[in-house]
């Protein structure tokens, strides 16, 4: 065992693998949470009838959603409307391995994670560009289109927000990032871009997992379900998988790059208060997302795209031109109150 | 070799937008022309759930066909009651008690409140704002409470009766309507604070689905679709019925037209009707709550076991009803959706010998082509949710 262990590949695909079913129960739990908090804002209870406190709910769910008809349409494109689904869930999942959870562990910790993660975040948007075109519908293709042009807009900004941050910290590895901050201050106090980037980054997460008010791929007032629409069964549920874990891996890079990861008082002597923190803070972030889905209404498709480029786009500029223009200006006021 | 762009072949695409779809507020098909998101053109389909109730009224004499009209616009049963009966009454030449006509401007008003209710939260739902609906499904529910109190039934009401009213309110129900229409403006500033001044929503609703004054007035539209565009019209200050004239009440106005404008006057209605209901419960007299013309209403019991002519009566009116005279009369009340109007042809028989109902949301409909050809889906959404409508109206 020990000797199994030892060899490289074999390790990578246990971790792998636990990385993997950790977050398939995170999600389940996600999806409960979501229901429970939606049910509280709404004057609601929410699931309590399935286990203790409705627990079990998503469990049953999932079980329903496999003994539900897998349907295909007969004008789809059977293949890529097969592989659709599959590309949902994995690159939230993908990209989530270089998010460092503790001090001690990140699946895969190399000195580029930030740009593994905004590579594969880019790729999400082909589940639902592929799913739209393929299901030869017509409200998936428009579903499809709207993705697109969403997802491919806000990305700019998503990775133009995050720039100050790496600036500031000199580096593209996300641990490096985390320590970073652990030896001084979380990057979300970093005055005057900090706080700025941080409510830029989540916006444009927020956008990129296609949640209210952004929704409009799969806008149910107006496309139904959008590219979601022929789905059925599990292919459907891959695609609601593949956005709660998109959820989580944006709240955990928000976390890193700006919470400041796992660190947290008393976490050098006891490292496993780490991924208590971790995991309390990207709840908290979750939660974040949550309220702003049930409080605000949608934005229409040409407000969304004139919001991206024409607010979010410049505004992540200004930042990172702020941010360049402090840390030349005032090296010193950057030292003595941040210690870099 | 360049790819000549502007010669490059694009067609429209066509859209069947319903009838089962969320946000066609029932059975509602409409046709779109689509070129990429834009409406090019729109065509509304009618008819999915017409049940025939105009022909049904031929064959039914006047009272029975009070429970068919609850079912026609069924989110206002109360207000399709009065509309009709106050017609009926019209060809009958009957006089209504002070009191009867009192309870009937406030179960209209309430109604008006809980129609508004699941208007502003299935509109905000179509724009997103999901939480609001569950909001206002919350009052509405004390509504239906109120409603079930005052005459049994939560939907089917039937509560307005030719010549007066089914039965009197009943003991407490007067308190329990105080507490609710004094509650109900501090539930508007809810539903308010996540909408009127949300950046979003008016994004969403300003400037969206416009109908100008003209335009208004030539399709006929009526309610807060017409009020909207700035047109100052409501029956009940224009042409008062059931002594509306007592009350003191404003009627808003829009001024461009727009979503934003009809959702505006939506909710300063539901402000306006929470007054009228509190002048109403104050001011409310003593007296009978129904005429005393035992020719049209059926007499009660206690006069049917000792009186013979109270027995001949009830038992002609139960048996094959009154004969009102030959003529015709058209009534028409300010029902939450608009001018609710209906007009009987009375051939001295005791059925109508036409009724024919003219329904607010099947004329406000029509104006939903202008709302929202060379406009976006999304617009036209929003366009469906600020007409108010109500398919079992539309269709009849």
């Amino acid at each position: 065992m020990i000797h199994l262990l030892d060899n490289m590949l074999i390790r990578a695909a246990v971790q792998g693998l636990m990385i993997i079913s950790i977050m398939l129960g995170c999600v389940t739990f996600l999806v409960w949470t979501e229901r429970k908090v939606a049910g509280h804002i709404q004057l609601r209870i929410g699931p309590e009838r399935v286990g203790p406190f409705g627990l079990l709910q998503t469990i049953a769910d999932v079980i329903k959603l496999f003994m539900k008809e897998d349907i295909t349409p007969s004008s789809a494109n059977k293949v890529l409307y097969t592989i659709a689904p599959m590309l949902a869930v994995i690159p939230p999942m993908t990209s989530f391995a270089v998010v460092p959870v503790w001090s001690q562990f990140a699946l895969a910790d190399f000195n580029i994670g930030i740009l593994w993660v905004l590579a594969f975040t880019s790729l999400s948007v082909y589940a639902i560009v592929l799913a739209g075109w393929s299901s030869n519908s017509k409200y998936s293709t428009l579903g499809g289109l709207r993705a697109t042009a969403q997802m491919i807009s806000y990305e700019l900004a998503m990775g133009l927000s995050i720039l100050p941050i790496l600036m500031w910290s000199g580096t593209l590895s996300l641990r490096e990032i985390v320590l970073l901050q652990q030896r001084h201050l979380w990057n979300i106090a970093v005055l005057p871009f900090g706080p700025i980037a941080f409510l830029l980054f989540l916006i444009c997460a927020i956008a990129e997992t296609n949640r209210a008010p952004f929704d409009l791929p799969e806008a149910e007032a107006e496309l139904v379900a959008g590219f979601a629409t022929e789905y059925s069964s599990m292919k459907w549920s891959f695609f609601f998988l593949g956005e709660y874990a998109a959820i989580m891996t944006g709240c955990a890079v928000a976390t890193s790059l700006f919470l400041g990861g796992w660190g947290g008082p008393f976490v050098d002597q006891v490292p496993l208060l780490g991924i208590v923190y971790f995991v309390a803070k990207v709840f908290a972030l979750i939660f974040v997302f949550m309220w702003v889905r049930w409080t605000f209404p949608r934005f229409r498709y040409d407000q969304l795209m004139g919001f991206g480029w024409k607010f979010l786009l410049p505004a992540t500029l200004g930042t990172l031109v702020l941010g360049a223009i402090c840390m030349t200006v005032f090296p010193g006021f950057y030292h003595q109150f941040y210690g870099r | 070799m360049p790819t000549d762009i502007a010669n490059l072949h694009t067609e429209t695409m066509t859209l069947n937008m319903g009838p089962q779809h969320p946000s066609t507020h029932g059975v509602l098909r409409l046709v779109l022309e689509l070129d990429g998101e834009t409406v090019l053109r729109v065509t509304p389909h009618v008819g999915y759930l017409h049940t025939g109730m105009e022909k049904q009224a031929e064959s039914k004499n006047y009272y029975k066909f009070i429970p068919t009209t609850d079912r026609m616009d069924y989110l206002a049963p109360m207000s399709n009651n009065l509309g009709y009966c106050l017609a009926v009454e019209k060809l009958l030449n009957v006089e209504i008690p002070l009191r009867a006509q009192y309870i009937r401007v406030l179960i209209a008003e309430l109604t008006r409140i809980s129609s508004h209710l699941v208007w502003l939260g299935t509109h905000a739902m179509d724009l997103g704002a999901q939480t609001v609906f569950l909001y206002c499904f919350r009052e509405r529910e004390k509504f239906l409470m109120l409603q079930e109190f005052l005459c049994g039934a939560r939907l089917t009401a039937s509560y307005v009766r030719i010549g007066g009213l089914m039965l009197d309110l009943p003991e407490g129900f007067l308190d329990a309507a105080k507490t609710f229409s004094d509650e109900m403006n501090a539930h508007i500033d809810e539903y308010e604070a996540l909408l009127t001044r949300n950046p979003i929503w008016l994004r969403r609703t300003q400037g969206v689905g416009v109908i100008t004054r003209e335009q208004a007035l030539d399709m006929s539209a009526t309610g807060p679709t017409l009020r909207g565009s700035g047109v100052d019209w409501d029956l009940r200050k224009a042409r008062p019925y059931s002594s509306y004239d007592h009350f003191d009440f404003d009627v808003p106005l829009g001024s461009k037209g727009d979503v934003y404008d009809r959702y505006q006057i939506r909710v300063e209605e539901m402000r306006q009707s929470v007054r009228i209901c509190q002048q109403a419960i104050a001011k409310m007299p003593g007296g009978d709550y129904r005429s005393r013309d035992w020719k049209y209403v059926i007499p009660p019991h206690e006069d049917v076991a000792h009186s013979m002519e109270a027995l001949i009566h009830h038992f002609r009116l139960v048996t094959e009803g009154f004969r009102p005279p030959v003529g015709e009369a058209y009534h028409a009340i300010e029902s939450p959706k608009g001018e609710l109007g209906f007009h009987l042809v009375s051939d001295g028989g005791a059925n109508p010998y036409r009724c024919h109902v003219r329904g607010p949301s099947f004329v406000n409909l029509q104006a939903l082509a202008l709302m929202c050809e060379g406009r976006l889906v999304s617009d036209l959404v929003a366009a469906i949710g600020s007409i108010d409508i109500v398919l079992g109206e539309v269709d009849r």
